[in-house]
């Protein structure tokens, strides 16, 4: 159950309590986030939604351990993970999170067997194990027969599901998904989408996933609003008009 | 060993700009490994003059000469062990360019005082049997095609008219500084058939019994000669062979100089390559601290670039330049001993490795210092 209250829920995968993020640009002083608490079970999917600039990026990158927060604490699975060193945080983000951006960020020189192979590369996996590893991601995302094309032989919808594999191969705690079908036409859009709610509903994936895109939204479980720095709940019917 | 797939792909995104850097550095490094070359060269005599051997010339000049008497007078110093001499020359063979050094030598003590000079026994005979004879060294020899049995005419210079002589023998070097260009003959076939400076030699070369008397021998040997018609100055072969590079410069002084000027180009070339590098992949780079990549891992795929650039290209220079010094002497005599040695190559790679890590270091600590929400803000 996704909750907002900040009462304390025992079986929460992630735990978000009283996040503030403050950026200064010049003299002046923008409040982003403003005691956002957030509880999340494991296997949910959750839409943040709300205008540009309305801090959902900041969010993710918050709940990814990219950035860091002027005040409150994000926890997950037990891991507080705003006081880590950035040491200790990389380590963490390759065990626990799945990254899928809007623009792919796939690296281009590299093919789609090893652009996903490159999270395993920090693991103590023999060559062998991380072939199977990415034999068995590009297969769940349906581009086996495309191991050998790089980025630039591939599509839009095919690239965004190479970045997919590359977020699952590791196995992670969770997935946070920025813009997903952003950049995406709507056909690709619902193929990445399918593949979302498979994921979530087949493997047990936790998902978080930032859109402006309300069908994109309505794939999931709970969807949030960012208002003012702080989340709402909204109907999912609400989201779908 | 498992990033180094990712790190060539990187390599390669710019093929012509990696290629026209390694070339930089290739070139750069090929003109060390000349310019070392040379220096080696012009130092030769200096990096294997024998530390118990005294060059003992007329106090005046080298171009004068000393009395052929002085030999028995030497050899009654103390810690003298042997004594032998040697005359200038300075024939050219067939045409002026042709030019090599020649020394008329005393046959009965020269291979006593200079054994580093490998010559095969039965040459040595043939050589001694024959007043026409002449030694030549394996470079001088190749250079002209000569063989043992020959017969070559040298043109006198300061001494008139062409002069006969039969190769008998070739000798080499047992070390790989060791001068391979000279052509030794009889002094006895000189003194018979020159028309002035008769009973004069042109040096002394002594040999002493412990290298630590060098000092107290050199000031006996010219005590013994003062206020004679033919005073001497007495040097260890090292001052001499140091004085007599000395006479075209401070070349070691040029060629750090060019080197010092060759290694700071290099370091602005590989640098800006890896610097636009860097910039080009900010977005990347950003990714892959995304998916878990440290700081110092991103530190380490940068400089390991550059360092490939830099060795590869390093090795390539220092290759080309052991392949050119392998055809010997370009000058045609004026640099007997050329080669480049194994330790000068590990030198020029060692100067590519720092190149590489200086020119990358900047960039590497830029993406090591980078942070992901603002590299990824420029996708």
């Amino acid at each position: 159950m996704v909750s907002i209250d900040g009462r304390e829920h025992s079986d929460s995968l992630i735990r978000v309590r009283n996040l503030n993020k403050v950026y200064r640009r010049g003299g002046e002083t923008i409040n982003v986030l403003q005691g956002l608490n957030l509880d999340v079970e494991k296997g949910e999917f959750v839409a943040f939604m709300g205008p540009s600039g309305s801090g959902k990026t900041t969010l993710l990158n918050l709940l990814g351990g990219l950035d860091t927060p002027t005040s409150g604490t994000v926890t997950v699975d037990g891991d507080e993970i705003t006081h880590m060193s950035g040491r200790h945080l990389a380590s963490w983000r390759a065990r626990h999170v799945g990254f899928i951006f809007q623009m792919y960020n796939l690296i281009p020189v590299l093919t789609a067997f090893q652009n996903v192979e490159l999270p395993l590369l920090l693991t103590k996996l023999s060559k062998a194990q991380r072939r199977q590893h990415v034999e068995t991601a590009l297969n769940l995302v349906g581009l086996s027969d495309r191991m050998k094309h790089y980025p630039r032989q591939l599509s839009g919808g095919q690239e965004q599901r190479v970045a997919i594999a590359r977020a699952i191969v590791t196995d992670p705690t969770f997935l946070l998904c920025d813009e997903p079908t952003g950049d995406l036409d709507r056909k690709a859009a619902e193929e990445i989408l399918d593949l979302l709610t498979e994921l979530e509903s087949k493997h047990g994936k936790t998902i978080l996933m930032v859109t402006h895109d309300p069908l994109a939204a309505k794939r999931a479980d709970m969807v949030l609003h960012l208002d003012k720095g702080a989340l709402v709940e909204a109907a999912q019917e609400a989201a779908a008009s | 060993m498992k990033y180094l797939p990712f790190i060539f792909r990187n390599l390669f995104r710019k093929k012509t700009r990696t290629i026209l850097t390694i070339g930089s550095i290739a070139v750069a490094l090929f003109l060390f490994g000349l310019l070392v070359t040379i220096e080696t060269a012009l130092n030769a005599g200096v990096d294997v003059a024998g530390v118990d051997r005294l060059i003992v010339r007329n106090k005046i000049s080298l171009i004068m000469p000393l009395p052929f008497s002085y030999q028995d007078r030497l050899r009654q110093i103390d810690h003298v062990s042997e004594a032998t001499f040697a005359s200038w020359f300075g024939a050219v063979y067939q045409e002026p360019k042709n030019f090599f050094p020649q020394f008329a030598i005393d046959t009965d003590t020269y291979r006593t005082v200079y054994p580093e000079f490998e010559i095969a026994d039965d040459e040595w005979q043939a050589f001694l049997a024959d007043r026409q004879g002449a030694v030549v060294g394996r470079v001088t020899a190749d250079r002209f095609g000569w063989k043992v049995g020959d017969r070559i005419p040298l043109q006198g210079t300061f001494l008139s008219g062409t002069w006969e002589f039969n190769i008998r023998a070739i000798y080499d070097g047992s070390r790989a500084g060791d001068d391979e260009s000279q052509f030794w003959f009889h002094a006895k076939y000189l003194e018979e058939n020159r028309t002035w400076g008769k009973g004069m030699v042109g040096w002394y070369t002594v040999k002493i019994d412990d290298p630590d008397q060098a000092v107290t021998v050199t000031k006996a040997v010219d005590e013994r000669f003062s206020n004679s018609a033919y005073e001497t100055s007495t040097e260890t072969e090292q001052a001499f062979a140091a004085g007599f590079a000395k006479q075209i410069g401070n070349i070691r002084m040029l060629i750090m100089s060019i080197g010092a000027v060759v290694l700071f180009t290099l370091l602005l070339v590989t640098g800006n390559t890896m610097a636009m590098a860097v910039r080009e992949r900010v977005p990347e780079l950003g990714v892959l601290k995304t998916l878990g990549f440290g700081d110092m891992t991103v530190l380490f795929l940068v400089l390991a670039e550059s360092l490939v650039i830099a060795t590869v290209g390093g090795a390539l220079g220092v290759g080309l330049a052991k392949l050119f010094t392998l055809g010997g002497d370009p000058t045609g005599g004026m640099l007997p001993v050329f080669y480049l040695s194994t330790g000068e190559m590990l030198m020029g790679i060692g100067i590519a490795v720092f190149v590489g890590l200086a020119a990358g270091s900047i960039p590497a600590l830029t993406a090591m210092n980078l942070r992901i929400v603002d590299a990824l803000r420029r996708v």
